[in-house]
């Protein structure tokens, strides 16, 4: 591909994600009116505290547009978001800004993907600090504060353990590795982590992925029913057992796989093909699944073109061609 | 001494501790700690990931490299995902609780996090995710040829896989009976069993093999006679 003729492809990409928004604008205006928006019932909660002063939030609870409108009609505290509306047609943006990507490499869909780095990074940080560093780091070292703080329902007879204090030394001495010159201290920790992952999977694995795997490959090969012979449970036996004995003939390689066990290798190798093709069966119709879930955001939260869930009040486009149709 | 022995002597204790806690019950409470230990570790490890990411981005915003356009867009969207985590913005509070604001769940409905959740995170890599069927699909259609045996029971399993598992399958082998021995051939029932018997085969004995490759290489590491995850140099 010409340099030219990608320059024009980026552009193509950024083209159709403009005229897709553009469309969408048009819809939401003209032929669905308030397409993509987002409608929530509120509830309001007031806490009178000891002073008489109050505190005050309010709760948003997502409700889809029908029924948004429907409680509305009753006089329930149910609108429209704009926050959430706003989230929503950013959320459509970003995806048509990432499907560009099938037109050619171009700056929105680098945008996109940049964001995708950036948002991913920091989500994992704080899932991390949330749910691993508070309640087993922070609550241990400083249980009064954390309490207080974050974890008003930490038991009060949580005491301070001295010993995280190794795990805290570790972390500092982990996050020198991003100091050029002292960097090496972070061996250890790295060391420690090395450590106990493989004792953890030493064990783990050989229950769980060995051991566990042989005992269910234990199966008769000749399978007497209660009207004697059972073809159909021996065939499948067979191909369970021997099966997964040619495969691993196949893995090992100590011996060369010439005369009989080459012939039982290759067979190791049949069985692992059709393995390797059910996997990627199913690979395929995950991602497809995905897809057609991408399409429904954009038909129908976005666009309201569909309305699988009957949960748009206007008319979905499909549902008014279809009579035009039949 | 520092840099090798030490770190090698510390994959070692802790190796060996978390196996003899299997065998020997008493040292449970240890392998507990140490386990709470990792997890503090891994968390942190994020961190350093974090770090390590703004230290990249800035480099190269500051050197004014090709694309530092979108290293500034980077570390915008990382820093503002982090201020609206850390900082719970948008978060309310418990109703057993109301005056703890940071008690409130970081995840709830309608918190900033989960703003970020619902509108960025999950739309960018579920659509980046799902492109890989049209990329699976060129790529499958360029590559696979069904030359030899190998190639022909590997296209054909994804075949009747795919179409088992869709309403075309069934509509495809209706003509056959639903009892007996023919049955088996109907395309919802002959994926059933691909994947139970022969699918079921090769799974367990790569398994098997990762098993024993993961034993080894763990014992490998924990005896001390494989010591690259201590790099280079000194």
């Amino acid at each position: 591909m010409t340099h030219a003729t990608r320059r024009g492809n980026a552009n193509f990409g950024v083209l159709l994600v403009l005229i897709g928004v553009a469309i969408a604008v048009l819809n939401a205006v003209a032929f669905h009116p308030g397409a993509g928006t987002q409608w929530t019932k509120r509830t309001e909660h007031v806490h009178t505290l000891e002073d008489g002063s109050e505190v005050r939030w309010t709760e948003h609870e997502a409700v889809s547009v029908k029924e948004g409108r429907e409680m509305a009609a009753l006089e329930e505290d149910a609108a429209p978001l704009f926050a959430r509306t706003v989230g929503l047609w950013g959320a459509a943006i970003l995806t048509l800004c990432i499907f560009s990507f099938l037109l050619g490499d171009n700056p929105l869909y680098k945008a996109a993907e940049a964001i995708v780095v950036g948002a991913s990074a920091a989500y994992w940080m704080v899932i991390g600090f949330w749910e691993t560093m508070v309640p087993n780091l922070l609550a241990g070292l400083f249980p009064g504060w954390t309490r207080d703080t974050f974890m008003p329902k930490l038991a009060l007879e949580a005491e301070t353990d001295y010993l995280l204090l190794i795990p805290l030394a570790l972390s500092v001495l982990l996050l020198l590795r991003l100091a050029p010159k002292i960097g090496w201290i972070s061996r250890w920790p790295t060391a420690f982590i090395i450590g106990v992952f493989c004792g953890l999977r030493f064990i783990s694995s050989l229950e769980a992925d060995f051991l566990s795997q042989i005992g269910p490959t234990i199966k008769p090969l000749i399978v007497m029913g209660e009207n004697g012979f059972d073809l159909e449970s021996s065939f499948s036996n067979i191909v369970l057992v021997l099966g997964t004995l040619a495969c691993l003939v196949y893995f090992f390689f100590s011996v060369e796989h010439k005369g009989a066990v080459g012939k039982v290798a290759r067979s190791g190798i049949w069985m692992l093909m059709i393995t390797f093709g059910a996997a990627f069966g199913y690979t395929v119709m995950g991602r497809i699944a995905l897809l057609a879930g991408r399409f429904e955001f954009l038909f129908d939260d976005w666009l309201w073109l569909i309305d699988p869930k009957d949960a748009h009040p206007a008319q979905a486009f499909l549902q008014t061609i279809a009579p035009m149709l039949t | 001494m520092m840099k090798r022995t030490i770190p090698m002597l510390l994959a070692m204790a802790a190796g060996i501790v978390m196996i003899l806690a299997y065998f020997f019950p008493l040292l449970a409470p240890l392998q507990d700690k140490t386990t709470v230990w990792f997890n503090i570790l891994a968390a942190v490890a994020f961190i350093l990931g974090g770090g390590n990411l703004l230290k990249v981005h800035l480099k190269k915003v500051s050197d004014r490299r090709e694309g530092w356009a979108y290293s500034m867009i980077t570390l915008a969207a990382f820093v503002s995902v982090l201020a609206i985590g850390l900082f719970k913005l948008g978060v309310n509070p418990l109703d057993e609780f109301p005056t703890q604001r940071m008690a409130g769940d970081f995840r709830a409905e309608g918190s900033g996090f989960w703003y970020v959740y619902e509108y960025v995170f999950a739309p960018l890599t579920a659509t980046i995710f799902s492109m890989l069927a049209f990329y699976v699909a060129s790529a499958a259609f360029r590559a696979f040829r069904a030359k030899n045996l190998e190639a022909i029971l590997l296209l054909g399993t994804a075949f009747v896989i795919l179409l088992g598992r869709t309403a075309a399958g069934v509509f495809l082998t209706d003509f056959l009976p639903e009892e007996g021995m023919l049955a088996n051939f109907r395309l919802e029932n002959l994926t059933v069993w691909i994947m139970n018997n022969p699918v079921t085969a090769g799974n367990r004995a790569i398994m098997i093999g990762i098993a024993l490759g993961t034993a080894s290489v763990s014992l490998k590491i924990l005896l001390g006679v494989d010591r690259s995850y201590l790099g280079g140099g000194d």
